[in-house]
This record gives structure tokens, sequence and C-alpha cells, in this order.
């Protein structure tokens, strides 16, 4: 499921399924996108922050295209303990590349992997981010 | 600053495009003459192969290397290096003026960070201005790359680092009647390219920046941040459209003016160091 911002319209809460897993998308070059995800944080129940948000942030391929400095989305990370990823989407490969990554992420969070929890996955991928 | 400000003149009211330089391995600052001579030389090999500009049209390209030591910010700084390109038509009487046809200067303003620990035989001037016709700058840039073993780079600049000089340069208090304040937004996305430009009365400009700016003589990423916000919903008020989803690829104040391609003109002499100070700071983040 897409959404351009939270929260969800609340008309659809009864026919839409368990959520397993929020990816909020920032865009590098858009100041905006980076507003957006700030402002929508706030209709996220606490219980999600525990493994189950993580920030993708694309369109890195272009560094001068920035609109955002990096230390900004570093204080999202820590403020909201959630993994950041970084990806340009213009990229086939990666694209793809990063789909089948936020794919697998799903399926922990969603408690399809055996021996692993979406807080216990979301601590190592932070802890090798800090090395 | 002192200095003969004559000579610093000719750095403002052009437009300048960017580049990074590494490190310029065993230049010897007493030999500018014998550069000239063997970049004259080079020149003219090139001319010959057909590679340079202005085919078929009779010129005498003379080239000067010069130092300029009011283009200095701390003591470790390198005084700038200018190289001028001039012609003298072979119709044309003896006593007429040679006519510029390109000019680069080689500078670096609180380069610290880059002069730290350099080894004795580089010299680090990391910050390069060409004006000029680009073949010039190709051979002019192919020879010294050759003889001093450093790579040039065309310098861009971020939006991010726009909306910092337009909010720095904002605020400076310029004595005689200031031209607006001025950015230019680039549009994604569309079928046909749009532009929006968005100018500011000066005056607003710096009372805005005055009522932001809370340390003077600092700035925080957050007072820039506080006045590009202000500056955009005054917008969305007003157009309903939000800058800040398009690109910021040009700022225009009274100080300099700068375009994302890493193109600025610098227009006040007072700020003209600071104005290059930020620039061998994006040059040096280049390098590095």
């Amino acid at each position: 499921h897409i959404a351009t911002s939270l929260p969800l319209p609340s008309e659809r809460d009864h026919l839409r399924p368990r959520i397993d897993l929020i990816v909020f998308m920032i865009d590098i070059k858009s100041k905006c996108s980076l507003k957006n995800v700030e402002a929508s944080l706030a209709y996220v129940d606490a219980r999600f922050f525990l493994g189950k948000v993580y920030f993708l942030v694309t369109g890195v391929g272009r560094v001068n295209c920035c609109s955002i400095e990096i230390n900004a989305i570093s204080k999202l990370e820590e403020a909201y303990c959630s993994p950041v990823l970084f990806c340009e989407l213009e990229l086939e490969g990666v694209r793809v590349a990063t789909a089948q990554r936020l794919l697998r992420m799903l399926q922990i969070c969603a408690g399809l992997v055996p021996g692993f929890s979406a807080l216990s996955f979301s601590l190592l991928m932070r802890n090798s981010a800090d090395d | 600053e002192s200095g003969d400000p004559q000579r610093t003149a000719l750095l403002l009211r052009k437009a300048w495009t960017l580049y990074s330089v590494t490190p310029l391995y065993r230049f010897c600052r007493g030999r500018l003459r014998d550069y000239a001579r063997l970049l004259s030389a080079f020149i003219a090999a090139e001319r010959q192969k057909g590679l340079a500009v202005e085919v078929g049209v009779e010129l005498d390209i003379r080239v000067t290397l010069s130092s300029l030591p009011e283009l200095q910010g701390s003591e470790q700084d390198q005084p700038a290096v200018l190289v001028q390109l001039s012609s003298r038509s072979r119709a044309s009487p003896k006593n007429s003026e040679d006519k510029i046809l390109w000019s680069g200067c080689f500078c670096c303003v609180y380069g610290d960070d880059l002069s730290e620990n350099m080894p004795e035989d580089f010299t680090c001037l990391p910050l390069f201005l060409a004006n000029g016709a680009e073949g010039y700058m190709s051979v002019v840039g192919n020879w010294f790359q050759k003889t001093f073993d450093c790579i040039f780079r065309r310098l861009a600049i971020s939006p991010f680092n726009l909306s910092w000089m337009v909010a720095m340069w904002a605020g400076c208090k310029v004595d005689k009647a200031a031209s607006a304040v001025e950015l230019v937004f680039s549009v994604p996305r569309l079928p046909q390219p749009l532009d929006i430009s968005y100018a500011i009365h000066p005056e607003d400009a710096r009372a805005l920046w005055d009522t932001i700016q809370k340390t003077p003589g600092e700035i925080t990423q957050e007072e820039v941040d506080v006045f590009m916000d202000c500056l955009y919903s005054h917008f969305h008020r007003h157009f309903k459209i939000r800058l800040s989803a398009t690109k910021l690829v040009k700022v225009s104040t009274a100080i300099a003016s700068a375009h994302c391609d890493g193109i600025v003109k610098m227009l006040h002499s007072q700020y003209l160091s600071g104005v290059l100070m930020l620039l061998t700071e994006l040059a040096i983040s280049q390098i590095q």
C-alpha cells in the first residue's frame, strides 16, 4: 500500500489488513518530502518504532542535487530509533535490489522468518551501520 | 583586506565557471615567466594541430601568469595565481591594447583544512575560476594537469549550498541601492520545463534575516532553514505552490549570484573574500 502522507483515511480502516512495516520515503532533492515525513511520523503508534519503521532515502546518486542535509536524516534515525536505507531509484539494479531487501524485511516484520523478530533485526541493522 | 583594489576588481562582475583542483606537484612560484612561455608554446602547438578555438583567425596569443597576493585568507593560504590569455590581431596597429581572450584564477581563501597536512612539494590552490571560451579552458587545463599532475573537475553547487549562500548574502549590509534578492527554481518532471523566479526586496530580505540570526557573525543550519521556510510559506500563501518540492537552481543578491551548474558572479568588492572563502570550502569538499 502506498500513501502520500499520514494519517490514512479512516473510512477504509475496517478493510485494511494488519500493517507489518512502514517505510517512509524521503527524496533528498525535495525538502518538502522531509517535512511531509516529519509531519506524518506524529500519526504512527509508538509500537511500530520497535523495528517496524524504516526510512528510505532516494535520489542519492546525484550529490549535487541535494536539498536536504544528511545530518537532518541522522537526527531522524536517532530520534525514532529506526534505520535508514539509501537508494537511487533511477538505477534499475539498485531499485530491484532495494525492493528485494524491503520484501525480506517485510517477511521478518510479519513474523514469517523463524529466529528473527522485527526488533532484533532492526537492532542488527542499526548496529552494523555504526561500525 | 588591504592591497590594490584594482587588481582584485578584475574578478568582479564577470561570470566565472568553477572548478576544483587537486594540489599541484612541484609548482614553483618563482618560475611563473617560464610557465607562461611553456604554456604559450603548448597552445601554439595545439593550434597547429587544429585543436584550439578560433581556427583561421590570425591571432598572436600571449600568455601571462601572475601572483595575486591580495586573494588570500590566512597565513597558510597560497597567494592566488592569475592566468591570462590575451591577443593582438596581426592586422591592428602596434600600440593598440591587448584584448583579453580568457582568464583563469587559482585561489585558496582559508583553505587550512586542505593545506594542513600537505607534504612540501605540493601547492594547495583548490579553487579555480575560469572566464572565456571553453576551448581555451580545455587547452590550459590540459597543460596544468600534465605539468603539475593535478586534476580539474567542474564544481557544481547543490540546492542545499545555494540556500546557505542566499541566506548569508541577503543578510549582508550594502550601502548603495541594492538589487533584489532573487531565487530561481526549476520544477521537475513536467513535459515542458518550468522555471519559477521569486524576487524579494533587499530590505525585506535583510529585515527577515535580522529577526532570525541570533549571533552576529555566526550562522547555523537552523537559521538558514527558518529563513528559507519563511520564504517558501510566504510564496505558498500567495500562489499555493510548494517551492520546497522544486529544485533551487540559482540565487542572486547584491553581493553575488550563483548557479547550480557552478557559475558565480561576484558583485561587491567588500565581500569578495567572504564569497571566495565559501567557494574554497566547496572546492575542498569535492576534492576530499
